[in-house]
């Protein structure tokens, strides 16, 4: 240890890109698991989530739209600059989490590890989920899977990274863009997380972080009518049924959240996938 | 002109059915009378009564679901797999063997030409059955993970646009994948529901597994309500759709949605124009366009619009409007009084907008809900006609002048359940195909269906799918698509 | 595509007099003219074609409507003859049958034409003499057209000279699935003037199209629109001796064709579908078709005919259950 003085980060959200703080001014302080000050984190507000959706949505056609090889890459990138920033993440999750060190690193581990998982499922999904329809008539019939759009992800509370890799890279990995509203305690990691997003090769706007409270963020994008899905996993406490009404009014995608955080450490499957991709079936005649 | 070829009347037999005067509920395996208020089945074509059927209360709901219930537990669930496609192969056979009957009851009640329900809608509900069987014993190879299975009692809510057919997309696969069904039936057409009943007991289906609990809006809400049920379909409009998300909502229920569309037809100036225009026909007049599918927004390359509608209309004019049982009707009666009123109400809007409404001369008889097949021209965008659905024969013509400004205008919508493309360019088709947001794109064809296609839409138009493997997710848990 | 110097091609100023009607009157101009506006004619979808006629397949044609479709079906058919083994007796049974095709019924309309070899044209001609019942002779080196042109139009010429008053025609199929579309439409053009009957009209020339050659419908559409621009009064799917012969869908395209070639010029032509007609059931769907696609005006025998043998009988047989209320049988009409 030598005896200088830090430099400290400040923590913003992340946006279209690009890091700015809520337009509301407002940040909230953040503490680690003994209640020490760690930082003041940017507090988002509704207008911050009404910008990240503008954002999402612009960056969607041109995220969809890549070749899925091109995504797996892209997404590859995030897991190589994210390894880069390892001790960074394990310092963050050790004090946001209140783990040790080695739990700390195992977290942020397998977090890295996820990631690639799901890069690597970009140009499978096709193969896996879509296939042609033996109908009875001349056409040939093929069904593919697609993306749905504009995702709302509210994040797992508990696990900062692992938790937060776990809902983000699959909404991702789909071809989905995302809005992702951070733990309220524990938004360190989503935070760096968006700094690697940023030097990665991930277009602004694929992915938009809002460190803040869910509860007071959550409706607005539960009933926002250009969201298209939304991911409940870290509702607050008995406000998942209210989020899911209001989800109901323009037919949202949701993925409703377990009883107790689940544990990130198991096999997702393809279970975080699939909710936010449809399926399009294509028809047409087999002539001469 | 008129033709010397008058085609005499060539009405299919309705002696084939026998409609009892009245009907009760069909609860574990056995008709039983409910106790909600009795109403009226009515002949849209005629208006004449054709039965009274029973309503069913909460309290019969209640004993629907718990005979679903028992059937789960005790024999549906538990039965070999094997023997679970074998009941739906014997009633894939029933539907066959009395398809006829099938059909002549489904357009009395309906108001849809026969030929259409003989053709389309019996056939391929028979077709629904004999496909899921097969899945009944073979859903571990389906690709959906290690162990799917059934979530258990399904509450299931169809419209009646295809209600034989509309059965069928849900019973069928919510039985191969082992689950139990309370299935309700449309208000306004209950019949044809009640004699599949009839055919589960031809097939020795064991109690409980199919009841049929008939009755309006308030039975369908206590089945999407009920605490014992599962899984909840439904199929019908956007706005009871999301009531039913609501009402699901921090449930274990889980959903599909079949809901509205307003589908775009895109035809480019080097499309099969003949069989465009008899897609375009089809898309919209098919059913009286009473489907969620229809092509109901023609979006015309402008260099072509004159010649396409010239020729669209010449065709409409040869459309024969009339007597659903007549084997040569074209287009049959309107359902009901209540939707006859909102495809005139949508009309008028759309005259009062500016919109150009063109009908063929077609005399429509005196009794009975009709609509002649009618074409809106110089539609915008912003008019009702081209954004809301109609639900009827009323087709809404727009024009575009390059590829993307026609995928924009197909996408501006809130719907995106299906969509059409008409060009001779095979990579311009696959291009539109991706860039179009709707769960079916029928390119070069129309209104197309089959058992192993998944159908189902994207926006609000619902998720889920229905056919295929992609429609067993619905009714499984372990899988790992969802 | 370079245009092969032919020595039996037109000179400049015959092609000038041989010009479409307007609006098309310059789409013959040259060969990538011609091929270019064939070309874009719009493509045929098949499987569109085929699901529209197996739904018109389903019209249900009954009591009243049956009994006029059959007479009118009887009123249409070209009684047809074109075997190696055809004699003068042959041609004078047929042409005996086409007067009165059901000896025990004299309202039983009469034919519109029988259709022979031209060598016995002279037979046919004789036999119908007064009865208004036409003459057809199939010429240009039959069913192949495998000639040179001056063999083709002396087989036309000899047969309009037998009496024949309407011509049945076949194009030369391999120029036209090669590209050369000039050479086929000068031909049949050719074919046209050889039609001439000095103080009369012409005969009506037919163009036999060989659709089971032509394989796409797509060709089927262009071929159609070839014949009508050379001049054809009629244009006919096939020969009957390659398979498939007539067919629905090929029916449908070359009513479409008729339909939009009146719409855009002004000029009806006819449409004869021969081959493989045999029963009643498919007379049936191609007066359908007639009526809802290229409409009523083609209702008739001036615009429709169906090349045919046996299909008359069948024809007749329903016609006597129509009549009698009872089957009839084979023994009820005459082998001819």
């Amino acid at each position: 240890m030598n005896d200088r003085l830090a430099v400290r980060k400040t923590y913003k959200l992340y946006v279209n890109g690009a890091f700015p703080r809520s337009e509301s001014g407002r940040t909230y302080e953040v503490t680690d698991s003994r209640g020490h000050f760690l930082a003041n984190a940017a507090r988002a507000s509704r207008k911050d989530a009404r910008d990240a959706v503008v954002a999402a949505r612009g960056a969607f056609g041109k995220w969809s739209g890549m070749t899925a090889y091109n995504r797996g890459q892209v997404l590859y990138r995030v897991a190589e600059v994210m390894e880069g920033r390892h001790t960074q993440f394990c310092a963050e999750v050790e004090a946001g989490e209140g783990l040790s060190g080695s739990k700390a690193r195992a977290a942020v581990d397998a977090a890295i590890d996820r990631w690639v998982w799901y890069a690597g499922w970009t140009d499978k999904l096709g193969a896996v989920l879509g296939g042609s329809n033996p109908v009875a008539g001349p056409y040939f019939d093929f069904s593919i899977p697609e993306p749905t759009g504009v995702v709302a992800v509210l994040a797992p509370q508990q696990s900062s990274l692992l938790g937060l890799v776990s809902v983000l890279a699959p909404v991702l990995a789909a071809g989905n863009t995302a809005v992702v509203v951070t733990s309220k305690q524990r938004p360190l990691p989503a935070v760096t997380l968006g700094e690697v997003l940023a030097t990665s090769d991930v277009p602004g706007g694929v992915v938009n972080l809002l460190t803040g409270d869910a509860e007071e963020l959550g409706p607005w994008l539960a009933e926002h009518a250009d969201v298209d899905g939304i991911d409940l996993t870290g509702a607050p406490a008995g406000r998942a049924m209210e989020l899911e009404r209001e989800a109901a009014g323009t037919v949202k995608r949701v993925v409703r959240p377990s009883a107790t955080e689940p544990d990130w450490s198991t096999d997702p499957g393809l279970s975080r996938i699939t909710p936010f991709l449809e399926t399009k079936t294509v028809w047409h005649p087999i002539g001469v | 002109m008129s033709s010397p070829f008058q085609y005499a009347p060539a009405p299919e037999s309705r002696s084939i059915v026998d409609i009892a005067p009245s009907y009760g509920l069909f609860i574990d395996g056995e008709f039983v009378d409910g106790t909600g208020e009795a109403f009226k089945t009515v002949n849209p074509a005629t208006e004449e009564v054709l039965t009274e059927v029973s309503a069913g209360s909460a309290a019969d709901v209640d004993r629907a679901v718990a005979a679903a219930r028992r059937a789960f537990t005790r024999t549906w669930g538990p039965m070999r797999p094997a023997d679970r496609g074998k009941y739906l192969f014997r009633i894939a056979r029933l539907l066959q063997e009395r398809a006829r009957e099938f059909a002549v009851l489904e357009s009395l009640d309906n108001g849809k030409p026969i030929r259409e329900s003989r053709d389309v809608d019996i056939p391929l509900a028979a077709a629904h059955f004999f496909y899921h069987a097969g899945w009944a014993d073979k859903l571990d190879f389906a690709g959906l993970g290690p162990n799917p299975r059934p979530l258990g009692v399904a509450g299931q809510v169809i419209p009646w646009n295809f209600p034989m057919l509309m059965l069928a997309w849900k019973v069928a696969p919510a039985l191969a994948t082992g689950n139990t069904v309370v299935l309700k039936p449309a208000e306004t057409t209950p019949l044809t529901a009640l004699l599949f009943a009839e055919i589960c007991q031809q097939a020795d289906l064991p109690p409980g597994v199919v009841n049929i609990v008939t009755g309006a809006g308030d039975t369908g809400r206590a089945v999407v309500e009920h605490g014992d049920v599962d899984k909840v379909a439904f199929t019908g409009s956007t706005e009871v759709g999301k009531s039913i998300a609501r009402a699901v909502a921090g449930t274990r229920k889980s959903l599909t949605l079949e809901l509205g569309g307003k589908a775009a037809n895109i035809v480019f100036d080097d499309a099969p124009i003949d069989q465009a225009v008899e897609g375009i026909v089809q898309g919209i007049f098919f059913n009286q366009g009473h489907v969620c599918c229809a092509g109901s927004r023609l979006l015309v390359q402008e260099n072509i619009h004159d010649e396409v509608i010239a020729s669209l209309q010449r065709r409409i004019g040869t459309l024969r409007v009339g007597d659903p049982l007549d084997k040569n009707t074209d287009i049959g009666a309107i359902n009901s009084a209540e939707q006859l009123a909102r495809i005139r109400e949508l009309s008028d809007y759309g005259e009062a907008e500016g919109a150009n409404r063109w009908q063929p001369a077609c005399d429509l008889p005196d009794r009975g809900y009709w609509f002649p097949p009618t074409v809106f021209t110089d539609v915008s965008p912003a008019h009702r006609i081209a954004r809301e659905e109609v639900f009827g024969p009323v087709l809404s013509v727009l024009t575009f002048r390059t590829p993307d400004e026609a995928v924009a205008k197909a996408n501006n919508s809130t719907y995106g359940l299906s969509a059409g493309i008409w060009t001779e360019k095979g990579s311009r088709i696959l291009k539109i195909a991706d860039q179009l947001r709707a769960g079916v794109v029928w390119a070069n064809t129309f209104n197309k269906f089959d058992p192993t296609s998944p159908f189902g839409g994207y926006k609000q138009s619902g998720y889920g799918r229905e056919g295929g493997r992609h429609g067993l997710t619905g009714y499984l848990k372990g899988v790992t698509h969802s | 595509m370079t245009h092969v110097l032919d020595p039996d091609a037109l000179p400049d100023e015959a092609r000038a007099l041989m010009a479409p009607p307007p609006p098309y009157d310059d789409v013959t101009r040259s060969d990538a003219a011609f091929r270019a506006f064939l070309h874009g004619l719009p493509g045929v979808d098949q499987v569109g074609a085929e699901a529209r006629v197996a739904m018109l397949g389903t019209r249900s044609i009954k009591t009243t409507a049956k009994a006029w479709a059959i007479d009118t079906a009887i009123s249409m058919v070209d009684l047809t003859t074109l075997e190696g083994a055809d004699t003068p007796g042959k041609v004078r049974s047929l042409a005996t049958k086409a007067k009165r095709p059901d000896p025990g019924d004299p309202t039983a309309p009469q034919v519109a034409a029988v259709c022979i070899y031209g060598d016995l044209a002279g037979v046919a001609v004789e036999t119908l003499a007064g009865t208004g019942i036409h003459v057809a002779a199939v010429a240009t080196a039959f069913p192949s057209g495998r000639a040179s042109r001056a063999v083709k139009i002396a087989d036309v010429q000899d047969a309009v000279a037998n009496g024949a008053d309407e011509i049945d025609m076949v194009i030369d199929r391999g120029a036209f699935l090669s590209g050369r579309y000039l050479d086929v439409f000068e031909e049949i053009v050719a074919v046209k003037e050889a039609c001439a009957r000095p103080g009369q009209d012409p005969a009506h020339l037919k163009v036999i199209l060989e659709t089971g050659e032509l394989v796409t419908l797509d060709n089927v559409r262009r071929a159609s629109w070839l014949a009508m621009l050379a001049g054809g009064d009629f244009i006919k799917t096939s020969t009957g001796k390659i398979s498939p012969a007539a067919t629905l869908p090929v029916c449908l395209v070359m009513l479409e064709a008729v339909r939009d070639f009146r719409a855009a010029t002004g000029r009806q032509i006819g449409v004869k579908p021969a081959g493989g007609i045999r029963t009643t059931k498919d007379a049936m769907k191609h007066l359908v078709l007639v009526n809802e696609t290229a409409g009523p005006d083609w209702l008739t025998p001036d615009w429709f005919r169906l090349g045919a043998s046996s299909l008359l009988n069948d024809l007749l047989l329903q016609r006597q259950k129509l009549r009698t209320g009872h089957y009839s049988g084979p023994d009820y009409v005459t082998v001819d």
